[in-house]
């Protein structure tokens, strides 16, 4: 099939739609379609398929925070270990390695302040690689993924004819 | 008592208001109505292009411009004409900065008919070319075409048109509401029929950032051509400028000082802000443009597939964001079929025969919507067609 890689694109902006869907959006068949995504899948190229949700519309506390993390160059055992000992936390959304001022973005969800203040206390900061910590809490949420949290609600345009 | 009857000019009374407006008002008191029935971009104005229109506010830059428009935008939409066609126009007396693509049609039509003048108009197309032919004193002479031919027009049906009164041609391609495009062979043939006469031609590219398949052929581009042609082209649908009302007008010399006079004395320039923010579309978003027509063409190709697999019968538009499917046999005509379309499932579309008469048996369904939208709409339609 030509450009298998449209179908990510497309899936990256709706993961809702369906072979059958794709396969006329592509030009090709929806046999070629399924194919081409169950192999994204076995290689992981696609990792999962979730929905965009605005917390803020619903009775859940939640509360981001984003974390900055130097760490110890000296006791440095490979970034991508030490990667691992933070994002395997259940509450750690997001790791990212950076260029700059520090070394590790962690991005991490809680119920409240308090809860996100433990674990920097008490998983965080103590890992013995772990130089130090700077914790931004998020306040507003405006765009994410590509999705921006305040959409147009209605479609202004008239029929002018 | 002022009788307004003979008040007004009959030149204006005689154009009939449009028939399906109260259609189209009345889906507006309805709840839960899906349109499919608009004919401008659902993508906001890129930000970049926005924030040019706002810093020129911020400077103060609130006066009237040349009557011609700002020299610099005049400028780039020479580059541009120049990139695009190879065409070469003089930014000084040869391109016109206009409010919209409508009033280029206007001025250039009101430039070139006189009293009793034909003026050729393809069918089914954009509705304004018909009333403002008739405004200007001339005859509208509707060349219908038809969807065995991909409704393009036909250089038979051109040249057994032409008569001794014949002034103007227009061109509408990419077409609304068919979304049929003419290639440039095709344009070719139609060029063989007009070379030898003195017909001028209004094409209007408006769309022509929309197609799908080929590259758009400009018209002025064919040999010999130029001289006689008014492109009409703009912002509102390559860059998602409607609410910004800016377009332009190209031609020669001759003609453009002539049009500029009655741009000049009815509306003196187009808005300041607008032009500011046009210098800014031109030179930067060209990506910009790509990805509008890639998911033009996503949405195109999935609502093609879904009306022919729905009992549609589509014929494929290359150009524009327009599909015109046939509706079904049903004895419905496109009227009737779209009213009950309307109350049944709330799904609004527009008959074919509101774009003149061979768009009868049609319907036009736009696709300038999210992909969720057009999916609820399908299956909307969908069930409709299985109670008729």
């Amino acid at each position: 099939m030509n450009h298998p890689e449209r179908i990510l694109a497309l899936l990256s902006e709706d993961a809702r739609l369906t072979p059958a869907q794709l396969a006329d959006m592509v030009d090709s068949t929806e046999e070629e379609v399924a194919a081409a995504i169950r192999a994204f899948e076995k290689d992981k190229t696609i990792l999962a398929y979730k929905a965009m949700i605005d917390w803020e519309k619903t009775d859940k506390e939640l509360i981001t925070a984003l974390i900055e993390v130097k760490i110890s160059p000296e006791k440095a055992m490979g970034f991508d270990q030490i990667a691992r000992d933070i994002y395997s936390h259940r509450q750690v959304e997001s790791v990212y390695l950076m260029s700059g001022a520090f070394d590790l973005t962690v991005i991490i969800n809680g119920r409240s302040m308090s809860d996100i203040a433990r674990f920097v206390f008490d998983q965080l900061a103590p890992m013995e690689h772990v130089q130090s910590t700077s914790t931004h809490f998020i306040l507003k949420k405006y765009k994410e993924q590509g999705v921006n949290y305040d959409p147009q609600q209605f479609d202004e345009r008239e029929v002018l004819i | 008592m002022i009788d307004y009857e003979s008040l007004l000019s009959e030149r204006v009374k005689v154009v009939k208001p449009s028939g399906i407006r109260k259609f189209f008002d009345y889906a507006a008191t309805m709840q839960d109505v899906i349109s499919l029935g608009v004919g401008e971009p659902d993508f906001e104005t890129p930000w970049q292009i926005r924030r040019a229109g706002i810093q020129s506010l911020e400077k103060g830059k609130t006066f009237y411009t040349s009557n011609w428009g700002l020299a610099d935008l005049r400028r780039e939409i020479a580059r541009l004409a120049m990139r695009r066609y190879g065409l070469a126009y003089e930014p000084e007396k040869e391109v016109l900065v206009t409010v919209g693509g409508s009033e280029g049609i206007d001025n250039t039509i009101r430039a070139l008919v006189s009293f009793g003048d034909e003026v050729l108009i393809p069918e089914p197309s954009f509705v304004c070319y018909t009333p403002l032919a008739i405004m200007a004193g001339g005859v509208p002479v509707p060349l219908p075409t038809y969807e065995k031919d991909q409704f393009k027009l036909t250089p038979e049906t051109l040249r057994a048109a032409i008569t001794p009164k014949t002034k103007l041609l227009i061109l509408p391609y990419p077409n609304n509401p068919t979304g049929a495009i003419m290639t440039r062979s095709e344009l070719e043939a139609i060029a063989g029929v007009i070379r030898n006469t003195n017909i001028a031609v209004i094409s209007d590219e408006i769309y022509c950032s929309l197609t799908y398949e080929d590259r758009h052929a400009c018209f002025a581009e064919l040999p010999g051509m130029r001289e006689r042609t008014i492109v009409i082209d703009g912002f509102s649908k390559s860059y998602a400028m409607t609410g910004w009302r800016l377009g332009w007008a190209l031609g020669p010399r001759e003609l453009m000082t002539q049009i500029c006079k009655i741009h000049q004395f009815g509306i003196m320039c187009a808005p300041t802000t607008a032009q500011f923010a046009g210098i800014e579309a031109i030179r930067s978003c060209d990506e910009e443009v790509v990805h509008m027509r890639r998911q033009y063409d996503t949405r195109r190709r999935f609502l093609v597939s879904e009306l022919r697999d729905i009992g549609m019968n589509c014929f494929e538009p290359k150009g524009a964001f327009y599909v015109f499917p046939h509706i079904p046999d049903c004895g419905l005509s496109s009227e009737e079929f779209c009213s009950r379309l309307l109350m049944e499932q709330r799904v609004a579309v527009v008959p074919g025969s509101a774009f003149g008469e061979s768009g009868e048996g049609h319907v036009r369904i736009s696709y300038s919507y999210s992909m969720n939208h057009l999916r609820e709409a399908c299956s909307r339609i969908r069930a409709f067609l299985k109670t008729i």
